[in-house]
């Protein structure tokens, strides 16, 4: 057996998108050594994906922004349900964490006064979203790998070191956490190229692995969305929430086939964009819900006022929450008004000249015309739901990231709460600053507050190791590649969109089998950059992952945000006082029910009172 | 729609290996990095590639599509005659890790040579104020998704280890213009890009602008401006200082 390559770090971050990037920046300005792993290329994390912009109440655009309206529209748009602490840390600290952006080098793009310009997106009262055309995460990212460069360069100067104190492991997978006792000791993985293992070793370790969405067929996300976080906090003893909420964006490309899923970004509709079904109808006036129709217009004229007058108009309901906007596109193609390949329109052409198109939107022009000859500036876009974002993750505290494994934190898409049960676009990026630099800074104090450095017992490295290779001893199994694409079927088709019993209930029969199958599964060739075995491994963290979706989607009987029940239509006052929490002992998966900590009184006197009756049950009203 | 596509792809590591030939379904829509996955899910499960957004966004897939340099998903198949043979093989200028994935780190170390932005002293966060025609020109450079394609492509290096040391490749010499176009940066780099970063390597032949996939004119706006610089304050100081106190009012 070839000796272990072994590291030891304060830190350890597993995850190299915004929030991974934005913890490590805080942990080695705190002083403390960091350790940065990532699935791909440094620079290359999903974050990168991200169109829209980044939402932050800096009042750019309208004075009358603030982060008591931003905390509204948070707490609106996940139907309540959200972690209140975290939403309110979120809506205060998202201009100064933008803001910052600028000072390690981002360019937004600007108002005619030369600040940060701000865009409107759905479920946001006023132009809110900061952003660099329809580009924003490439610029989020690049900006904070260049803010780590520059920290390197930094301690190059002063220690001559680049890596003295930062270090960035990439094309490196995580598939174990080390635990000492209760407490988290390190990690071990294995680098892709030569397929060897590594131990790191350290008292703190933050998870910023981002989403799951490859569990599903039609996703907007990329491979590395393999749940991988979320299963090694559920196998380290963490508990994850609010798992049944998926949102499906309700704008993904439909055609050709190979581009299925890919985002047609938000921007599309917030620069005024509509949606019309085959008869040429803009559908989504039919569908503003009871709660919102003092929000949005109900008519052509005043929505189309509202793009040039926002105080005297109603907002276009284009604009709505994006789980609004998916049922209604879902609702038209099952009523027979579908596009030809089964979305509906989405045109901009007619509605901006065909220079503002391309400037403004430019990737999407891009994109349509290289992926599917459409010229977006004369034609219109076909366009369908995809699975797109989790709301569920780690359960952790609101102020330091920190979950119920000392040691362990979670920050970004892996962690739960903050969106209740659904988010609101431009949310996501705000969120990995605020609480990527929050847990940065809870571990920093974890580590110096911490008494004897916790010692990874070797017998974890044996098992880890035995775990990874497990694939190559056995001949004859199944094709990992097989197992995904029916992994992914059965969770478009059973835990999807619209959900029901029956078919959840056939959902986790076929995953039950699958996890059978995963057993056996056989990977040919060598450890060096094997997708195939890469894929084995990431299954194992799939599956884990996707039974809690079904589980706990199977249990909430109501309908709320990126959970719809076709079965159980309405929203339940008395669901939105409940947490379903999931937590893993062996190999099977539990999920409980745990009551929601009562929102704090002053910040529901933020809201009227004929508002939360809508959400509310009388006893907390009272 | 669906046909028999016929495909040549170089298999092998560092130490050595060759092209292979596979013939793979094809179906209407489909870009060359789908090819690549179903000869993995049918074929060759064990073929290295690397990809993330299959979007063109993030910049992992580049290679050489029948010795062009390209994004392996942004490629269609409908480019190309169902009778054609299609040969991907992995980037030529850095060294071959295995299959299509070569071993890209050059450009990594290259990153950290280039001096970060350094930020005005008396301006607070949010005091930033720009105007939009000023930003444009860096914005443009910050478009990049670091493929590396035109590292690849620059004949400077191409061919060339020798060079390698000495030359910072397109994409960081635009990195430079960049940053001393960023209209509040406060650091000189005219001096630098010639003397650290090889700009005088740079013979303007715009081969890296053709191959780059975000179409940036990266000789045109970048490499000739900074070169214009460079010859400026040679000749004549006070214009560059006239230039530089302009940007910053
Ligand atoms: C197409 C698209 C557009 C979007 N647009 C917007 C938008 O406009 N505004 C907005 O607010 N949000 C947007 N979002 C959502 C947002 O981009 C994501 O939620 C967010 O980027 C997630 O960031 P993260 O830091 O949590 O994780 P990521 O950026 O996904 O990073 C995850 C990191 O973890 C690493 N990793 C994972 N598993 C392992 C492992 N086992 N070992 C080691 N490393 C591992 C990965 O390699 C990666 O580096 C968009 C999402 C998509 C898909
Ligand atoms: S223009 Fe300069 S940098 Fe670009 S390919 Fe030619 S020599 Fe290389
Ligand atoms: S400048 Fe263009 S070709 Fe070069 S790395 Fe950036 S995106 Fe790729
Ligand atoms: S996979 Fe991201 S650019 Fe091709």
């Amino acid at each position: 057996m070839p000796e272990l390559e072994r590291h030891s770090f304060d830190v350890l971050v597993i995850g190299a998108g915004g929030a991974g990037l934005r913890a490590a920046i805080e942990a080695r300005e705190h002083g403390l050594r960091t350790a940065v792993l990532c699935k791909s290329l440094f620079g290359k994390a999903h974050t990168v994906m991200a169109e829209g912009g980044i939402a932050a109440a800096m009042g750019n655009a309208n004075e009358s922004d603030n982060w008591q309206v931003h905390f509204r529209d948070t707490m609106r748009g996940g139907k309540f349900l959200n972690n209140w602490r975290m939403a309110e840390l979120h809506a205060q600290e998202a201009p100064q964490r933008v803001w910052e952006l600028e000072t390690y080098g981002a360019l937004f793009d600007r108002t005619k006064d030369g600040r940060i310009s701000q865009r409107n997106f759905g479920g946001h009262e006023y132009p809110r979203l900061a952003h660099v055309g329809d580009r924003t995460g490439l610029e989020l990212i690049r900006t904070l790998q260049q803010k780590i460069v520059s920290l390197q360069q930094d301690d190059f100067k002063e220690l001559g070191d680049y890596e003295a104190r930062l270090r960035v492991f990439q094309e490196f997978t995580v598939t174990e956490l080390a635990k000492d006792g209760d407490r988290i000791a390190g990690a071990f993985g294995y680098w892709r190229e030569s397929g060897r293992f590594v131990l790191f070793e350290a008292p703190a370790v933050i998870l910023a692995t981002g989403g799951i969405g490859k569990s599903f067929k039609v996703t907007s996300n990329s491979w590395e969305y393999t749940g991988d976080g979320h299963a090694l906090a559920l196998r380290a003893g963490a508990s994850l929430i609010n798992m049944e909420f998926i949102q499906f964006h309700p704008t993904g490309m439909v055609w050709p086939p190979s581009v299925k899923g890919i985002l047609v970004t938000e921007s599309v509709r917030g620069d005024g964009g509509v949606l019309r079904n085959s008869d040429g109808k803009r559908f989504m006036f039919d569908y503003i819900p009871e709660v919102f129709k003092d929000k949005y217009a109900d008519n052509e004229e005043e929505a189309d006022r509202w793009y040039t007058d926002q105080a005297g108009n109603r907002r276009p309901p284009e604009l709505l929450p994006r789980d609004e906007v998916a049922r209604a596109i879902n609702s038209e193609v099952k009523a027979g008004r579908g596009s030809p390949h089964g979305g509906v329109f989405l045109d901009v052409s007619t509605r901006l000249p065909a220079e503002e198109i391309r400037r403004r939107l430019p990737s999407m022009h891009h994109q349509f015309k290289e992926l599917a000859d459409v010229d977006i500036t004369a034609q219109p876009m076909e366009v369908g739901p995809t699975c797109h974002y989790v709301m569920g993750g780690v359960e952790v505290d609101p102020d330091t990231g920190s979950s119920s494994v000392p040691g362990l934190f979670a920050a970004g898409e892996v962690s739960g709460g903050m969106h209740g049960s659904n988010r609101l676009g431009g949310n996501s990026l705000s969120d990995l600053l605020v609480f990527g630099r929050r847990a940065g800074a809870g571990a920093a104090e974890y580590v110096r507050a911490m008494g004897e450095r916790p010692v990874v017992p070797e017998d974890t490295v044996t098992e880890a190791r035995a775990t990874a290779l497990r694939p190559f001893q056995r001949e004859g199994g199944e094709n990992p590649y097989t197992l995904h694409m029916e992994l992914q079927q059965a969770m478009n088709d059973l835990v999807g969109i619209i959900r029901r019993a029956g078919e959840m209930e056939e959902a986790l029969r076929r995953l039950e089998k699958l996890k059978q199958r995963a057993g056996s599964l056989t990977v040919e060739g060598h450890q060096q950059f094997n997708p195939g075995w890469h894929l084995a491994l990431d299954l194992r963290n799939m599956l884990l992952v996707s039974e809690c979706v079904a589980k706990a989607a199977l249990l909430r009987t109501e309908s709320r945000g990126g959970h719809t029940r076709d079965d159980h239509p309405s929203m339940e006052a008395e669901w939105r006082r409940k947490l379903l929490v999931c937590t893993v002992a062996g190999d099977v998966v539990s999920v409980e029910e745990k009551p929601q900590i009562p929102i704090r009184r002053d910040l529901l006197d933020l809201f009227d009172r004929t508002e939360l009756e809508k959400y509310l049950t009388a006893e907390e009203l009272s | 729609m669906t046909y028999q596509g016929r495909f040549r792809v170089w298999r092998g590591d560092d130490a050595g290996g060759a092209l292979e030939d596979f013939t793979v379904e094809v179906n209407e829509g489909e870009v060359v990095l789908d090819i690549i996955h179903r000869l993995q899910a049918t074929q060759a499960p064990d073929l290295a590639v690397r990809w993330n957004c299959k979007a063109g966004k993030c910049g992992s897939c580049s290679a050489e599509i029948n010795g062009r340099p390209r994004l392996l998903c942004m490629t269609r198949m409908s480019i190309f005659e169902e009778s054609e043979t299609i040969t991907v093989t992995p980037m030529r200028t850095f060294p071959i890790i295995r299959d299509l994935v070569t071993d890209v780190s050059f450009n990594y170390t290259k990153a950290r040579e280039v001096p970060s932005f350094a930020p005005p002293a008396d301006l607070a966060p949010g005091e930033y104020r720009m105007q939009q025609v000023d930003v444009e020109r860096s914005q443009e450079f910050r478009k990049c998704i670091e493929c590396f394609l035109c590292q690849n492509t620059c004949h400077v290096v191409r061919d060339h280890e020798e060079n390698k040391e000495a030359f910072a490749g397109p994409r960081f010499l635009m990195r430079v213009a960049e940053l001393e176009m960023h209209p509040l940066d406060t650091a000189d780099r005219v001096d630098q890009a010639q003397d650290e970063h090889g700009l005088g390597y740079c013979n303007i032949t715009k081969c890296c602008s053709e191959v780059c996939p975000e179409h940036i004119h990266i000789t045109d706006n970048a490499l000739i401006p900074m070169k214009e610089r460079v010859a400026d304050r040679k000749y004549d100081p006070i214009v560059w200082l006239g230039n530089k106190l302009f940007k910053r009012s």
